[in-house]
């Protein structure tokens, strides 16, 4: 075992991701895999991949993520606000907000000195303005992620969603399409919808600089553009997005 | 009323049911004795016995008090005092719809009432109050019916409605004793216009009972219900302590007595002791929660169906809940309740309820309250069903954070209806807050 190697685990509601970061932080190994139903099993199979077969100390584990309590033999445990400020910072030294889309809530946060969360929003308890909002109405329209940025961007103009209520929302989808709009107006009409969403959700933190984007969806560029015009301020995505909380949990492990 | 009835009661409540309670009392309170601690959370108070007592005692004696004496329904916030001395039994719908709540209850008596046709919007203590009524199970074993319902709306509008349709179902009268809302402070009318009404009630009360109201009678029940706000404002103070002496999720619970029994001889008893013991506990530097590292406000009535995972999650952190402005806002009316003219009184009290008062005042009392407790944070419970508690929030949360750096987060569940608590995102939220005064505690 490498001295101050440590591994970050982020069992999430979508996806599993974990990483194995070096004392100098850094990122040596990665995985990112839909979340299977058990997370115990999971994370002693990739491990094992990972590592290789326990035998001896294994290195400190930091888990996050809604499965965090379920991460066998974890060292630490943090909530995916801590797990993203923290590993925000790492990757984007100067970030001061970070805006985390997850599969099911999405986090707004205040970063404040060695990356810790002084004041944070989320949505409410349903599952508006989050990953899975778009993911529900694209296998609606049959379309994939990857297929997103390009539809978006063959757009005249974006189609009325009024709601980012993840069923109602393919509730008018419907509507939409019978009604003869295009595909690319309705997925970008989707887009605008969560922006707008994430945008209320930002200003709750009063962002008054540039904005980290994290989590999966934070790849979808037409979405940070989006949320950019709303806020008023630049929103990037992070380095590698999707692992920024498996990195966050890595280092509290190490702490 | 029948002979028989009254007979009945007598024995029942009077005479064997509290024989019986008072041997299970020195049975619990023995195993109380030998009962270890649950770290981080430190020992159960003595007085939870005597609580469970009273609380059992108050609800065996409704299942016979129909028939036998005047049996009133009524709000929490409206003057039960004129009532006390016509010799009425006095059921509180809330209360009972809380004791569902923990005992998890209430969704079988919400869906029961959704059933009838009330909507899900409506608050979850209306639906399980008219719940229980039409599937006619509940865990107090039975409720007397009413020979008066008396709301008063100083608490929510909700009430209104909520007695309306009890009255429609139960065809019994109904005395609704409307509150103005206190912009600001009270005006002379508002004052004269609750009087009033409250005057109107003694005399339905008097007409429903078939007995006259006797005026040094209210006065002293009202002397009574002014010792025992005291006294539980006395209790609650003790949680100024460092470390606090007893977990504030607990005194959620106590707070029942002062609900129902304000204004009897045993509320001033039950507190008495309380205090007595939160005193001694202080004294020996004994903590409600062992290590206490955070200290936290609650804004709002508590999540019933979740007091134990609260508790844990809570208990993980160190933190303890050190004063909440819903236990608070019982004994804000002591100084209210002057003594020299009883209706006067009782139209100050029950006008200047903490619901019936403007944001400013609240964020004036929280900000204090905050000081005064030396408060690191405010949970925020915005509750589905408590609209005009709920109001505000995330304004009050911003003013404290910002004017007093007191940090706060909204956390959004129900009081009783376990369907609107999601209590993974519940404890996500709460988790991520306490993590920023005790790093690395979740685990």
């Amino acid at each position: 075992m490498t001295d101050g190697r440590r591994v970050g685990i982020d069992a999430g509601s979508t996806t599993w991701k974990a990483v194995v970061i070096e004392g100098d932080g850094r990122v040596v190994a990665s995985r990112v895999e839909a979340a299977e139903p058990r997370v115990e099993a999971q994370t002693r199979r990739v491990l094992d991949e990972l590592l290789g077969p326990a035998a001896g100390p294994r290195p400190p584990l930091g888990a996050t993520g809604y499965g965090r309590r379920r991460v066998p033999d974890a060292t630490t445990r943090i909530t995916e606000i801590a797990a993203h400020a923290g590993g925000a910072a790492r990757v984007v030294p100067d970030a001061r907000f970070v805006l985390d889309v997850g599969g099911q809530d999405a986090k707004a946060i205040r970063l404040g000195p060695g990356g810790r969360a002084v004041e944070f929003a989320m949505n409410d308890r349903c599952a508006a303005g989050t990953g899975r909002f778009l993911e529900n109405a694209l296998a609606r329209l049959h379309l994939d992620w990857a297929d997103l940025e390009r539809t978006v961007g063959a757009a005249a103009r974006p189609a009325r969603i009024s709601s980012t209520c993840a069923v109602f929302a393919e509730t008018e989808i419907v509507g939409l399409l019978a009604d003869g709009v295009p595909v690319s107006e309705v997925v970008r009409g989707l887009v605008e919808a969560l922006a707008e969403r994430l945008a209320a959700l930002l200003a709750q933190v009063r962002p008054d600089g540039p904005i980290t984007a994290t989590g999966g969806v934070a790849r979808n560029r037409a979405l940070l553009e989006a949320i950019a015009a709303r806020v008023g301020w630049p929103v990037r995505a992070a380095p590698e997005p999707q692992l920024v909380g498996a990195l966050g949990a890595a280092w509290a492990a190490g702490r | 009323m029948t002979v028989w009835r009254r007979a009945r009661h007598l024995l029942e409540a009077r005479l064997a049911g509290p024989a019986v309670l008072a041997v299970q009392s020195r049975r619990r309170l023995a195993k109380l004795a030998r009962k270890p601690a649950a770290p981080p959370f430190g020992p159960p108070l003595r007085a939870s016995v005597a609580l469970r007592g009273l609380m059992e005692r108050y609800y065996l004696e409704g299942r016979t008090a129909d028939g036998a004496r005047p049996v009133a329904w009524i709000t929490s916030g409206a003057p039960v005092e004129v009532l006390r001395p016509l010799g009425y039994y006095v059921v509180y719908p809330e209360n009972h719809a809380a004791i569902c709540g923990a005992r998890h209850a209430a969704q079988a008596a919400c869906e029961a009432a959704e059933r009838a046709g009330y909507s899900r919007s409506l608050c979850s203590y209306a639906r399980t109050d008219l719940g229980t009524l039409f599937s006619r199970t509940t865990p107090v074993g039975r409720v007397p019916k009413p020979d008066l319902l008396v709301c008063c709306t100083n608490i929510c509008q909700t009430v209104a409605g909520w007695y309306r349709a009890l009255a429609h179902e139960l065809r019994v009268p109904l005395v609704v004793v409307d509150t103005p809302f206190l912009q600001g402070g009270e005006r002379p009318h508002d004052r004269t216009y609750v009087r009033r009404q409250i005057e109107g009630l003694a005399e339905a009360a008097e007409r429903a009972a078939r007995r006259p109201l006797r005026l040094a009678a209210l006065e002293e029940t009202l002397g009574r219900s002014q010792e025992t706000a005291a006294l539980w404002g006395e209790c609650l103070e003790q949680g100024r302590r460092r470390p606090a002496p007893w977990f504030g999720l607990e005194s959620f619970l106590y707070m029942g007595p002062m609900v129902i029994l304000r204004g009897t001889p045993e509320a001033i008893r039950f507190y008495r002791a309380l205090l007595a013991e939160l005193r001694e506990r202080a004294e020996r530097g004994v903590a409600g929660v062992e290590g206490e590292r955070v200290r936290l406000l609650w804004d709002n009535l508590p999540i019933w169906s979740e007091l134990r995972r609260l508790s844990d999650l809570l208990g993980r952190f160190g933190a303890n809940l050190v004063a909440a402005t819903y236990t608070h806002a019982w004994s804000d009316c002591a100084d209210l309740m002057q003594p020299g003219d009883p209706f006067d009184a009782l139209a100050r009290t029950y006008l200047s309820v903490l619901l019936n008062r403007d944001l400013a005042t609240r964020a004036r009392d929280l900000a204090a309250m905050a000081r005064r407790f030396r408060a690191d944070g405010v949970l925020f419970h915005a509750d589905r069903s408590c609209k005009p508690y709920s109001l505000g929030q995330h304004g009050l949360r911003e003013k404290l954070a910002r004017e007093h750096g007191v940090p706060g987060v909204v956390i959004e569940a129900d009081h009783s209806d376990p369907r609107d608590v999601a209590w993974e995102a519940t404890a996500n939220r709460l988790e991520a807050f306490l993590e920023g005064f005790a790093p690395g505690s979740g685990r």
